[in-house]
């Protein structure tokens, strides 16, 4: 029986890995009479080539390949998709809030493929997404970065190649175990956690940094030794400074959530320090005060477009933030943090600028080319330029209008959201829906038949 | 003791440099000259066809003119208003300006009071006029909002005591005064009700644990909370005929004098009413006890439209860029209900239900519009369908003669997200635009 139904089940995604073998492989796409907003370059009205989940040929007139898939845009606007350098969707853990530095822990092991979300933000012109660890940790743990290929397995929405990543935070959030308090994540007076302060984040990363500095050298010694042909012992390995050492080695970048201007400065130093640069300050609510400072370390800054107030270490902060980091030079990126924000990023974009000016495509970069550039993926996308992955967002009106509304999305080359289609299936879900109700109550019903009435006062099913 | 005067008289002096800074950067409620004649200027009145190349002249604080063919009269003060558009203040249906100002802080929050029936409640007395929160959703041309109570106790922190059924009133007030009485539009706007929901799902804040409930349990708790606001009504009624009848020595109480002028239908009750059966529920209580209702943030609407519209309730909505409630509800459901209740021809207006995102207003209404509700409808959603709501639509909410000049004026279409506020006027008075946000800007920008 058992052998079976798992035969079944082989031959089931057996099916589907050919079906979407298919859609990717010789399919040859062509997108015409779009409004193209390349980002990198000026926009232009003409047609994109898709072969092979990329970008063949863009121009004002293509030479359109026998047999090609045409999809009329009828003026409608073409951009690179959305690329959200901060988000928590599709994990099923965050915070491994035990301990203050979590670097042995990574998203990548708790990924979930199936979280609506993932949809929800196609929907919304995403198509890759940074997810990072909480802020619980002055070292939190491993990020992942994905790509929003809505109906693939965990390990396929991985976006392959990408260089590793580490989560760091500031401030309010790692320190709240050191204190008692009724709120979520707060310690109780018998289990306090170090740090407190903002000056024991420091000492905490400090460390955590001259541990592996210590463990680096350990595997140094034992590497030079088996070079050179001698019998060694290699060091017992150790998970959690691992990632540290990468990030001493450049082999693994950081990005560390942060707030307040002071704690921006003390880890840029801190980074001097040990000899590693700080890839991207997240959030970054004070970044305006020491753009200058954030620019000659040349980390990046990914920012809210316009969250204040909801704590003290965001009462200073302000809508202008992404305009003044950009002018003074450092390479800026609006993200979402947020299941619910993530959907409209272009919107968000738009605030930049309304405050502080910033032009149409500054605008557009701060959600595609520059989180592109941050996470080290610009080869591949943030733009419309050829060669670069056809991950593409076709937009009824301009997308920084507040009307625009998200028609097709494309991620290598292969559409994944379709509103209408959306809209066209929803009665037949609903059909679905309801039939699965219905089974349900009638087996409700049978057992109800076999057992018995139940007593009074009974819990229904959940 | 030494050390609390010495804060105090710190807090002081801060004041004073603020207000001295005050004097010179916002002219606000101080200046007296509230007529002036803007010309040139794409005129959205809302309620009429938009003027192009049109006018508008205030006197005295009111529209005394609006048209294509006006002429300046002599002596007044001429606003040039070429290549832009004027529309009247939006106002916000539902926020808690003035009462929260970090979140987190439970000093900071006069939000949730102790007890189940508050209903001498004003939230508009606890307003404070130094709010940084006021000119920063000004600027974005906000000119009036409701602010409202919350539930929870403790000041307004989401983790204390049990919900209240009557948390108090609902006040409406322009966003800008030297004081709360002079921001008043009105004190008492509405009763606010928290009507019960039936909930399965618990969620522990203390812990940070979710829970369920049995249904039955559920349902149980649900009617004796139904029963009790229920007999609430009753007692106040008696109170009234009590009142009607009374001796020298008839005691007066302050929640149920509150209650009085809702008894009486002449001001509504606001029930937020997240779900179908919550829905049902409170408009049944509304016939039953014969009140005036809005209904706030109907989520999970379903079928209720129709009922709603049937029974002519007009609805605060603050849902529209808020996740979809169920993993299986259409991905754009929430963007697309301001269009659902246009379609079933409910009236509604918009509301951020928040402090902190007030300003993005125009944002929530121009998201909605982009879903299938028509602009001019969008347009009206912030405007006169609130002043209609909220009973001011004789003096507020659109640009017509006779009503006062809360105008602002824009480089662009109302609801998009680049559009600049250029101008804002309260009455006519010009009000500054500048705030904590925008002083910030140019004090970093121009760091060297």
């Amino acid at each position: 029986m058992r052998f079976v139904s798992n035969l079944r089940n082989v031959s089931y995604s057996f099916a589907l890995a050919l079906a979407a073998a298919a859609t990717l492989g010789a399919q040859v796409i062509v997108i015409q009479n779009a409004n193209i907003l390349p980002v990198t370059k000026p926009g232009f009205k003409g047609s994109v080539v898709i072969e092979n989940g990329k970008i063949k040929e863009m121009g004002e007139k293509v030479v359109v390949p026998a047999g090609a898939q045409v999809i009329e845009a009828n003026g409608q606007y073409l951009m690179p998709g959305i690329i959200d350098c901060h988000s928590h969707i599709a994990a099923d853990a965050i915070n491994e809030g035990s301990v203050s530095v979590s670097s042995m822990v990574g998203i990548e092991d708790v990924l979930n493929p199936t979280d609506i979300s993932i949809y929800r933000g196609l929907a919304g012109g995403v198509t890759s997404s940074n997810i990072l660890h909480g802020s619980a940790n002055a070292i939190g743990g491993k990020c992942t970065l994905i790509k929003m290929r809505w109906g693939k397995s965990a390990s396929e929405m991985v976006f392959e190649g990408a260089k590793p990543s580490i989560k760091f935070a500031l401030g309010e959030n790692p320190k709240r175990r050191g204190s008692a308090g009724s709120g979520p994540l707060q310690g109780s007076p018998g289990s306090l956690r170090y740090p407190a302060t903002r000056m024991g984040v420091e000492d905490v990363i400090r460390q955590a940094f001259n541990d592996a500095k210590i463990y680096q050298a350990k595997w140094q010694e034992y590497n030079a030794k088996t070079a050179k042909g001698e019998v060694a012992i290699p060091p017992r390995r150790d998970l959690k400074l691992e990632p540290l050492v990468e990030v001493l080695e450049s082999k693994r970048f950081v990005h560390a959530h942060s707030y307040r201007a002071d704690e921006i400065l003390m880890l840029l130093r801190v980074a001097d320090d040990y000899g590693f640069k700080i890839r991207t300050l997240q959030h970054v609510l004070e970044g305006y005060k020491v753009a200058k400072e954030i620019a000659a370390h040349g980390a990046g800054a990914s920012t809210f477009s316009d969250w204040w107030a909801y704590k003290v270490e965001a009462f200073d902060a302000i809508p202008y933030n992404a305009a003044i980091l950009t002018k003074k030079g450092v390479l800026t990126s609006i993200n979402s943090d947020s299941a619910d924000v993530t959907r409209r990023l272009n919107t968000e974009a738009a605030k930049a600028v309304k405050y502080g000016g910033l032009t149409e495509t500054e605008a557009l970069a701060l959600i595609t080319i520059n989180p592109a550039k941050q996470l080290a993926v610009d080869n591949r996308v943030g733009s419309i330029e050829v060669g670069k992955d056809a991950d593409l967002v076709l937009y009824d009106k301009h997308p920084l209008s507040s009307y625009a509304v998200a028609q097709k999305v494309f991620v290598d080359g292969s559409m994944y959201f379709d509103r209408m289609k959306d809209i066209e299936e929803r009665g037949k879900k609903e059909l679905v829906k309801k039939q699965m109700i219905d089974r349900s109550k009638e087996q409700e019903r049978l057992q109800q038949k076999k057992m018995g009435p139940p007593p009074a006062g009974a819990r229904r099913p959940a | 003791m030494t050390r609390r005067i010495l804060i105090s008289m710190a807090a002081c002096a801060a004041t004073l440099v603020a207000q001295a800074d005050k004097k010179a950067a916002a002219p606000a409620a101080a200046g007296a000259d509230n007529s002036f004649f803007l010309r040139n200027v794409t005129v959205h009145p809302v309620t009429g066809p938009e003027i192009a190349g049109g006018a508008v002249l205030v006197k005295d604080g009111k529209i005394a003119e609006v048209g294509a063919k006006l002429v300046a009269p002599k002596g007044v003060k001429v606003v040039e208003g070429k290549g832009l558009h004027v529309w009247p203040g939006m106002i916000n249906s539902a926020t808690q300006l003035g009462l929260q100002e970090i979140s987190s802080i439970r000093e900071t929050v006069d939000t949730g009071e102790i007890g189940t029936f508050n209903p001498q409640l004003r939230p508009l007395i606890a307003v404070n006029p130094e709010s940084e929160h006021l000119p920063v959703t000004r600027a974005n041309g906000i000119t009036s909002a409701m602010t409202m109570p919350a539930s929870g106790g403790g000041g307004g922190s989401r983790s204390a005591g049990t919900s209240p059924l009557i948390p108090g009133h609902v006040s409406l007030m322009h966003l800008d005064g030297w004081t709360w009485e002079e921001m008043e539009i009105k004190r008492n706007a509405a009763l606010m009700i928290q009507f019960p929901t039936i909930e399965t799902r618990t969620f522990n804040f203390m812990e940070f644990t979710a829970g369920r409930t049995a249904f039955t349990e559920a349902k149980r708790f649900y009617d004796r909370r139904v029963k009790e606001l229920n007999d609430y009504f009753d007692q106040a009624r008696n109170y009234q005929k009590a009142k009607a009848v009374a001796r020298p020595d008839f005691r007066i109480d302050l929640a149920f004098e509150a209650m009085l002028p809702v008894l009486d239908g002449k001001l509504p009750v606001i029930i937020p009413a997240p779900d179908e059966r919550t829905i049902k529920g409170a408009i049944e209580f509304i016939e039953k006890q014969k009140l005036k209702g809005i209904l706030a943030n109907i989520g999970r609407a379903g079928t209720t439209l129709e009922l709603i519209k049937a029974k002519n309730i007009p609805v605060i909505i603050g849902e529209s860029t808020d996740l979809p409630e169920q993993e299986d509800d259409a991905y754009d459901k929430n963007y697309a209900r301001a269009a659902d209740l246009h379609k079933a021809g409910i009236k509604f207006a918009f509301g951020t239900f928040d402090t902190q995102f007030a300003r993005n207003l125009p944002f929530q209404a121009g998201i909605a519009a982009g879903y299938g509700l028509p602009p001019a409808e969008a347009v009206k959603a912030v405007t006169i369908n609130a002043a209609e709501i909220w009973g001011i639509a004789g003096e507020y909410g659109s640009i017509e003669k006779g009503k006062w000049a809360d105008l602002i004026l824009t480089d662009g279409d109302l609801l998009e997200h680049k559009t600049s506020v250029k101008q804002m006027w309260i009455k006519g008075r010009a009000v500054s635009l500048e705030n904590k946000h925008t002083k910030m800007y140019e004090k970093y920008l121009a760091r060297p």
